[in-house]
């Protein structure tokens, strides 16, 4: 029987759900440090990883999850054709410093810390397409590079809301190809742009629940399933407040998530003990959490199906200073054992 | 959060569309009245630091900051230095002070527990320009230190400066009607 390919309002499911063949996530120490510590692939002690700048650390997180996903592929699966890839900083510079040396055609993406999601299902329709055997996503974030962008230096003295995340160095990488691996991504559903008119820019967990409930809701009532036909539904950075938002809005919208939402900003870091307030963030955040934590839960079953949601805020320092609210949106994929 | 979800329900909002909005029709935006009740329940939802506590550490950083102050001028001052002088010295001390804490990033954590009990003495002052300075010295002498030590501490400078200059106008047009 021929599955459909659009699904719903905004919806895409895979007819060859493309697999998820190898996945790469290198932190830095704080995150080395954290619950999930020694599940990560690499963890990079000296945070300007060798380089001058914070920058030039994030391009080089890239540049060696990159090539780890690519070696931990194998021989076995095609090589890779094209690179979706995209970080924090103005203008993609993380990205386009860090993927030269790859040699490979680039997509570059901006979703703010969504953008592993945004990724992840671009790799997948290019695969489901016909367009490529196998691609790579990408994604990375780092602590210094985006204080200094989006924030202060980060000598300056201050004291962060407890509202405030924590934003993750660190950089997760997948090769998606037609075959291998036992994880395979079912479906997809992009994000819409929501604006619920919040201006914090130090509580985006409540700037972007809105756009998480929105995707989720929408990708449930398009595929017309329920929280429960899902192991977890987990976004990416949502933390401590933005967890309690998505509840209450879903309920709202006839969906009970209590039981199955796990937030990646949650799951990263122990607010107790690491200071890092309502939790982690940062397009790392969900990437290496996915890498890390659930794909491996997915590959030996103990996970059947899981919405993968990563959230993100969209301002600038721009956009804030003249007064705009920050928007949120959220990508959610599925990913199932196979 | 309660009154969040009484008002989404009971249809506390005035208008049908609105209460729709809330209750979740798929919408990306809200009206403005809406925006103004979530942004009521985000604030209901969101922890705070406990003021009173703040308070106290900042009273206790402040203090500490501005004893080692007063010890400095009196030293100064023990030393033969007439008050001036010796109030000069004594910011300047602070100031160095402050700077070296900065750059071997021991100050952040100071303010961080103590908030504005070591923001608003002049040590603040200092940081906000070494800050800057240590942060963006990557991206050169001229566009990095030179065009952005001021991102912080330039507002305090340029209203400082305007605030006062304003205040001597004020001073000079009321010894001229004769009021001072």
């Amino acid at each position: 029987m021929a599955v459909e390919t659009i699904v719903g309002k905004q919806s895409i499911q895979f007819r060859e759900a493309p697999h998820i063949v190898s996945a790469a996530s290198i932190v830095g120490k704080k995150e080395g440090e954290g619950p999930l510590g020694k599940l990560f692939d690499q963890i990079e002690e000296d945070p300007m990883v060798g380089q001058a700048s914070w920058e030039e650390a994030e391009s080089a997180l890239q540049k060696k999850a990159a090539g780890l996903a690519m070696e931990k592929a194998g021989p076995g699966v095609p090589p890779v054709r094209y690179l979706f890839s995209g970080d924090l900083l103005g203008q993609l510079i993380a990205t386009s410093f860090g993927v030269m040396d790859l040699k490979l055609p680039l997509f570059g993406l901006y979703g703010a810390c969504s953008t592993i999601g945004e990724a992840l299902m671009l790799a997948a329709m290019t695969v489901q397409g016909g367009y490529s055997d196998a691609v790579l996503a990408l994604t990375s974030s780092h602590f210094g590079s985006a204080e200094k962008q989006f924030r202060y230096p980060l000598e300056y003295g201050g004291q962060r809301p407890l509202s405030a995340t924590w934003t993750v160095t660190g950089s997760g990488a997948f090769v998606v190809a037609r075959s291998g691996g036992r994880a395979r991504i079912s479906g997809a559903t992009p994000g819409r742009v929501v604006d619920y008119g919040l201006k914090d820019s130090m509580n985006m967990g409540a700037c972007m629940a809105p756009a998480a409930c929105d995707t989720i809701c929408s990708h449930l009532e398009d595929f017309g399933r329920k929280p429960s036909d899902y192991d977890y539904i987990i976004t990416g950075d949502l933390g401590s407040v933005g967890h309690t938002i998505l509840l209450e809005l879903a309920g709202k919208r006839g969906f009970d998530l209590e039981e199955r939402h796990l937030d990646c900003g949650m799951m990263i870091f122990d607010s107790e003990t690491q200071d890092t307030h309502a939790g982690g963030s940062g397009c790392a955040c969900s990437a290496v959490t996915l890498a890390a934590y659930i794909l491996p839960k997915i590959e030996s079953g103990q996970w059947r199906r899981v919405l993968f949601v990563p959230t993100g805020a969209l301002l600038s320092t721009v956009s804030y200073n003249e007064g705009q609210s920050v928007p949120g949106i959220a990508h959610a994929v599925v990913i199932e054992h196979c | 959060m309660k009154e969040f979800q009484e008002r989404g329900q009971s249809g506390a909002a005035p208008s049908g569309q609105n209460q729709a909005g809330f209750q979740g029709e798929a919408d990306v935006q809200l009206s403005d009245q809406e925006k103004q009740q979530y942004g009521e329940y985000v604030k209901q939802v969101t922890p705070a630091h406990s003021l009173g506590m703040q308070m106290i550490k900042a009273f206790v950083t402040g203090g500490a900051i501005c004893c080692i102050g007063q010890g400095i001028l009196n030293y100064a001052g023990s030393l033969g230095l007439d008050k001036d002088t010796a109030g000069a010295w004594c910011s300047l001390l602070l100031v160095l002070l402050s700077v070296v804490l900065t750059g071997l990033n021991i100050f952040p954590g100071i303010a961080k527990w103590g908030g504005a009990g070591a923001l608003v003495p002049i040590t603040g002052f200092a940081n906000s320009v070494a800050a800057p300075a240590i942060e963006y010295q990557k991206e050169g002498q001229v566009f990095g230190i030179g065009c952005k030590i001021f991102t912080i501490a330039g507002p305090v400078i340029l209203y400082g400066i305007f605030t006062s200059w304003l205040l001597g106008l004020i001073y000079w047009v009321l010894k001229l009607t004769g009021v001072v």
